[in-house]
């Protein structure tokens, strides 16, 4: 879905989003909330500039408008694979986006990500995957790598990899496979509007998104081994 | 004599890092939490799926420390390994430890178990930063061979205080994958001069994206990790605001540098080929003789 779209199924004509270069930023009005509208679109890849001038939407949000909630729209190649960006420290620039969405959070504005058209990779980490909840169209891609060129990488064949997706979703692309991981919390068909309102309602206050892989059976260790690591006792001190 | 922090193993390095005899593992390899992918994908796994976990004291400071093990996977993040680093972060917020160190080490995402280490990055980097908001400092120790890069590159940037040797870099994509995507004119990932100077702890150092620089000797380490402990920093609009104008003006800057050099030039340093051959010392001196020129 072009992201035209998409803010017209969330807001209707009650939206002032625009497209500047592959920056999307602007309000939107849902049953009489104002909410700030910032994202991407056209496969961005993720430079320094357009991380900051995503992390620059947050900061005024945070700001000029506190509490307000945040819509991240996502549709993104992943971080630009330049010498200039590697030079210039883009990891930085994407962790300063990520930090400015997890100070919204922590002054209390509801942040929701919604992957549109497409997620990959570093791009997703510092944007939808920073919200309090991400959601997926149906339609949508999201992926580390495809199967090919992980079949390089890892040394595995294409064919093993693609039988293995069949039941593991835990290396091939695919929205359902991050809804059974826990990543997207769900995906959203039909009225997009009713589902953003409630989404704003439903907001999680705290990372649920391993509790929710291992229910939905797609990531079964991390919940029980974070709590582990979370609360084993220490040792008992060895007696003289 | 000065031992090598790159050439030690994850484990060696805690051993020489913290307080003698304090380290107490968690979760440790007797428990057997291994990756259960990686098994099905034929490939080895490790008994602490490739990250130690633990408490301990420096200089008699309780901390709560994590050491990736480049050997293992190149210290790729998976399901087991990112909920480990969870873990611990959540951990923080109950034991309140002067301060959590993360010896990193690491590709980024596992790409055996892709999505998710993708998921658990970005859970990390959540975690981490609510740890931060307690005012608790989180301090990255960067020094492996392999690196930080990818999202562990991302996490690392969202601590307080990142100390960094020359050996260890610190970046987003690999220069491979730089040069097969828009190939060698672009990023020639052979040319280890180059790698270095564009990713490596001196260049980090002199850009700010490192805040401490040390040789590999792992007594170096120890001393920076210490001084480091009262690092934290308050993640506050007015901080974030102070991020966002220095990376507003890095752009401004250099952004038009085509080579780390031309940056280090631009900075005020009259010889930039000779910073290979500089020790820490020599670097920090740099930096410092740099901004007296600039002021």
């Amino acid at each position: 879905m072009n992201w035209q779209d998409v803010v017209d199924g969330l807001f209707g004509s009650a939206h002032t989003v625009v497209r500047t270069g592959d920056l999307l930023s602007g309000t939107g009005t849902i049953n009489g909330q104002t909410v700030a509208v910032i994202g991407t679109t056209d496969h961005a890849p993720i430079g320094v500039e357009l991380a900051l001038a995503q992390a620059r939407c947050v900061l005024d949000t945070v700001k000029n408008h506190p509490g307000r909630a945040i819509v991240l729209l996502v549709d993104t190649q992943g971080q630009r694979l330049r010498y200039r960006d590697e030079m210039l420290g883009i990891n930085r620039y994407m962790a300063h986006m990520g930090c400015c969405v997890a100070l919204a959070r922590h002054r209390g504005h509801r942040v929701i990500g919604l992957v549109y058209d497409q997620a990959l990779s570093g791009g997703f980490i510092t944007s939808g995957l920073m919200a309090d909840a991400c959601y997926a169209l149906p339609e949508a891609e999201i992926r580390v790598m495809r199967l090919p060129a992980m079949a390089r990488v890892t040394k595995i064949s294409e064919a093993r990899l693609e039988q293995l997706a069949q039941s593991n979703p835990v290396f091939a692309p695919g929205v359902e496979n991050f809804v059974a991981m826990g990543g997207i919390r769900a995906l959203w068909r039909g009225d997009l509007a009713a589902q953003l309102a409630q989404a704003l309602v439903d907001a999680p206050q705290h990372d649920e998104r391993a509790a929710d892989g291992a229910q939905r059976g797609g990531r079964q260790l991390a919940a029980a081994v974070a709590q582990r690591v979370r609360t084993e006792a220490r040792a008992p001190t060895p007696t003289a | 004599m000065n031992r090598s922090f790159a050439e030690s193993t994850a484990r060696e390095r805690l051993h020489d890092l913290l307080d003698a005899g304090s380290f107490e593992e968690i979760v440790g390899p007797g428990a057997r939490v291994v990756s259960p992918h990686l098994a099905l994908l034929g490939v080895p796994s490790a008994f602490d799926d490739g990250v130690v976990v633990g408490r301990a004291t420096l200089n008699s400071q309780p901390v709560l420390v994590a050491a990736q093990e480049g050997a293992f996977m190149g210290g790729g993040v998976g399901e087991v390994h990112g909920a480990k680093l969870v873990g611990l972060f959540q951990r923080a917020l109950i034991e309140k430890p002067a301060a959590v160190l993360v010896l990193a080490e690491s590709g980024g995402v596992r790409l055996h178990e892709a999505n998710a280490g993708l998921i658990a990055v970005s859970e990390v980097m959540r975690a981490l930063l609510d740890v931060r908001a307690q005012g608790i400092a989180v301090v990255m120790l960067i020094g492996g061979e392999n690196g930080c890069f990818g999202g562990m590159g991302l996490i690392a940037r969202c601590a307080d205080v990142v100390v960094m040797s020359d050996i260890g870099r610190l970046s987003m994509s690999g220069p491979e994958v730089i040069e097969s995507s828009h190939g060698v004119e672009e990023f020639d990932a052979r040319d280890r001069a180059l790698v270095w100077r564009t990713t490596g702890g001196k260049h980090r150092y002199l850009m700010g994206d490192c805040d401490v620089l040390v040789d590999d000797d792992m007594a170096a380490f120890r001393s920076a990790a210490i001084a480091a402990l009262p690092g934290a920093r308050a993640l506050t609009l007015e901080s974030l605001e102070r991020e966002h104008a220095l990376l507003s003006a890095r752009i401004a800057d250099f952004g038009h540098c085509r080579d780390s050099a031309e940056i280090w030039q631009a900075m005020g340093v009259h010889q930039p080929m000779a910073v290979a051959e500089l020790d820490a010392q020599g670097v920090r001196d740099l930096q410092t003789d740099c901004a007296k020129e600039l002021a």
